[in-house]
């Protein structure tokens, strides 16, 4: 396989731009990774990992992904914030690749809350 | 941590907290002089002088959400514990620069790790702020410039799951060439 150079992404521009579009619109499901010393060293990068390739995998332009600093519950990261439109978010912890995986396809996509995993709901 | 490539990814994190728009990362491994060389600089609003040493007490921090400020004193502490070197340099409004310098091949040193993951992270994360990262390794160098990257997108989103796929392979490509090239000689 040829070596990629950064004149390939050119390819992508269309696509890449209709998400532009679409995230300036709605978007239904929000996904935060909790990116703090205490995230980090907990193994949130992993966790992030794990959730791009979800995202990729499930074609969908419609959930952000975003990161953010440390809550202040440093003993329970990495934590993942859920947050579906119209719904309350949920904080996840203790989180890891399977259960982010997890996480993705059952609330993310499907709506069901994984209890187990879940640290709160805000309110 | 267990990686540089973590700290690099927490260092980067201060940055953008700091309101920067710009970081620039760079690693430099030279294997003649057996140094490790990385800097985060960013164009945040700097630290003022009052507070530079300060900012390296692990029982600091400016934020409210909990009475420690890890990131800045781990790092430290892993360049003191490989012979290494510690610079925190900031102005006020113009940003802050992070250099740390270690012993190549001294048995405390964490392992670079995956930078490949940390500048993903970052990327996806923060589709405001623009990075450079720079790896030299004796060198070869790689490089990769979001600001090249979205003018080739020309508006398009960065944070598009293609595009992330495509900026993953790109620069996990671009290290492993650079590596390769040193082995072969």
């Amino acid at each position: 396989m040829a070596k990629l150079t950064i004149e390939d992404l050119k390819k992508l521009r269309d696509s890449a731009k209709k998400s532009t579009a679409l995230r300036e619109g709605e978007t239904s499901v929000k996904v935060t990774v909790h990116m703090g010393t205490c995230g980090i060293a907990a193994g949130a990068r992993e966790v992030m990992d794990a959730l791009l390739q979800e995202v990729t995998e499930a074609k969908r332009s419609d959930i952000r992904v975003i990161t953010s600093g440390c809550m202040g519950m440093c003993s329970s990261e990495p934590n993942v914030t859920v947050e579906i439109s119209g719904n309350e978010p949920v904080i996840y912890q203790h989180m890891d690749r399977n259960r982010m995986r997890q996480v993705f396809k059952r609330h993310v996509l499907l709506g069901e809350v994984q209890t187990d995993f879940a640290l709160a709901r805000v309110k | 941590m267990r990686e540089l490539a973590l700290h690099i990814l927490d260092i980067a994190e201060n940055g953008i907290n700091a309101g920067a728009d710009l970081l620039e990362i760079l690693v430099e491994e030279s294997f003649r002089d057996n140094l490790l060389r990385i800097s985060v600089r960013d164009n945040g609003r700097g630290i003022p002088k009052e507070m530079i040493q300060k900012v390296l007490d692990p029982f600091y921090t400016t934020r409210t959400t909990r009475r420690v400020g890890l990131g800045l004193s781990l790092m430290k502490e892993a360049a003191k514990r490989c012979d290494g070197d510690f610079q925190l340099e900031s102005k006020e409004g113009c940003g802050t620069e992070v250099k740390i310098i270690f012993r190549r091949d001294h048995i405390d040193l964490a392992p670079l790790g995956d930078m490949t993951g940390s500048m993903i992270s970052l990327i996806m994360g923060n589709p405001g702020v623009d990075f450079i990262y720079d790896h030299d390794r004796d060198g070869k160098r790689f490089r990769l410039d979001t600001r090249e990257v979205k003018k080739q997108l020309d508006g398009g989103d960065i944070t598009h799951p293609e595009v992330i796929g495509f900026l993953r392979q790109f620069m996990s490509e671009g290290l492993a060439e650079i590596k390769t090239a040193i082995k072969e000689e």
